[in-house]
């Protein structure tokens, strides 16, 4: 049974279109059948982030309204062959997204993929909200910052009250995401702890995605961090929360960069 | 700068925590009422159509929140009864 998962935040630029190309791609790496959705229609970036770029021919858009068939418009991962990109439209209008539209999209996907993994544009408004709207289950992405934190509550808000879950009285199942974390900071008291937030928020922790240069590093040469440098910190943050959306029982850590010898006499990365 | 007035100014986290808190226990109020005045609106107009055709800004639901008391005001403005009997024997 596939599950249609959003991610969402409600600010811009704490990382959700890098957490949809890492989980997916952990979760494709895992066997899974995964398909990611750019939902920012206008402003996409996801396939860039995924180095998918110039494949792009037909959107989302132009599935929903008729113009090109569903596999016309899936671009399957060179890397992971069970991968897929639906990319968003740069050119057209988002008004272009009607709800049924999208439905029925969904519900082609549901068939063909395990994972179906929507990224969000920032804001609430019609895209956002679309974006989540047909979800299962949301991971709501958060910095340890207050704007990011006041952000995350009202989407959660929304998530409770104006999706079709929430609609027929049933549950939308939500998970948070903290990601820039920086367990020094943290502990020094200059930045808001995971207990913190937990607290403010109130919904189960899927991961802690620590601050890490390879996530530029990695948007710089267009590949998931989980494939471009899957040792690194952030990449191994990401794999175990691809295995506890899966369900399996990970003990919570924040993983650090581990360093070999040459980088520890010259404190930074060698390669 | 003492040294104390120094370790103070880096521990800012515990007060980002604190001005979350009481920022978010309003803003919660704020958007929970609102709901539930939509969701009551959405309701009472449902009950009544069932019976009798009516506008939509016919129902005004309203929500004071004091600090002793809170007030729902609901005013539903009737149509004429014999028109709106005739109306709904038409549909």
């Amino acid at each position: 049974m596939a599950k249609v998962l959003v991610v969402t935040s409600g600010k811009g630029g704490v990382g959700k279109t890098t957490s949809t190309a890492s989980l997916g791609a952990a979760l494709a790496q895992g066997g899974q059948r995964v398909v990611v959705i750019d939902f920012d229609v206008g402003l996409r970036n996801l396939d860039l982030v995924m180095g998918a770029e110039r494949r792009v021919v037909f959107d989302l858009i132009n599935v929903v309204q008729g113009d090109a068939k569903l596999a016309q418009a899936l671009i399957r991962d060179k890397r992971i062959d069970t991968l897929s990109l639906l990319p968003a439209s740069q050119t057209r209008d988002k008004d272009a997204l009607t709800s049924d539209g999208v439905a029925k999209v969904l519900a082609e996907l549901r068939e063909k993929f395990d994972w179906v993994i929507c990224d969000s544009p920032a804001g609430i408004e019609k895209g956002a909200t679309l974006a989540m709207y047909h979800a299962d289950a949301a991971v709501v992405v958060t910095n340890p910052e207050v704007s990011s934190v006041r952000d995350s509550d009202r989407i959660i808000g929304l998530l409770d009250s104006k999706t079709q879950r929430a609609e027929r009285g049933e549950r939308m199942e939500k998970h948070l995401l903290l990601t820039r974390y920086d367990s020094a900071r943290a502990a020094r008291g200059e930045m808001l702890k995971t207990e913190d937030v937990l607290e403010i928020l109130s919904i189960p922790l899927l991961g802690i995605i620590p601050e890490s240069e390879e996530v530029l590093r990695a948007s710089n040469i267009g590949a998931p961090i989980t494939l471009s440098n899957p040792a690194s910190a952030a990449g191994r943050a990401y794999f175990d929360a691809a295995k506890r959306l899966r369900g399996e029982d990970i003990p919570m850590t924040v993983p650090v960069e581990r360093r070999g010898l040459m980088g520890k006499l010259f404190g930074r990365r060698v390669a | 700068m003492s040294l104390l007035n120094f370790l103070n100014r880096r521990r800012s986290a515990p007060v980002a925590r604190e001005r979350l808190q009481i920022l978010l226990a309003h803003e919660r109020a704020v958007h929970g009422h609102r709901d539930l005045v939509a969701i009551l609106q959405e309701e009472i107009l449902a009950v009544i159509a069932k019976h009798m055709a009516i506008e939509r800004e016919k129902v005004q639901v309203k929500l004071d929140r004091g600090k002793a008391v809170s007030t729902l005001e609901i005013d539903i403005e009737m149509p004429d009864l014999a028109q709106a009997a005739a109306a709904a024997a038409r549909h």
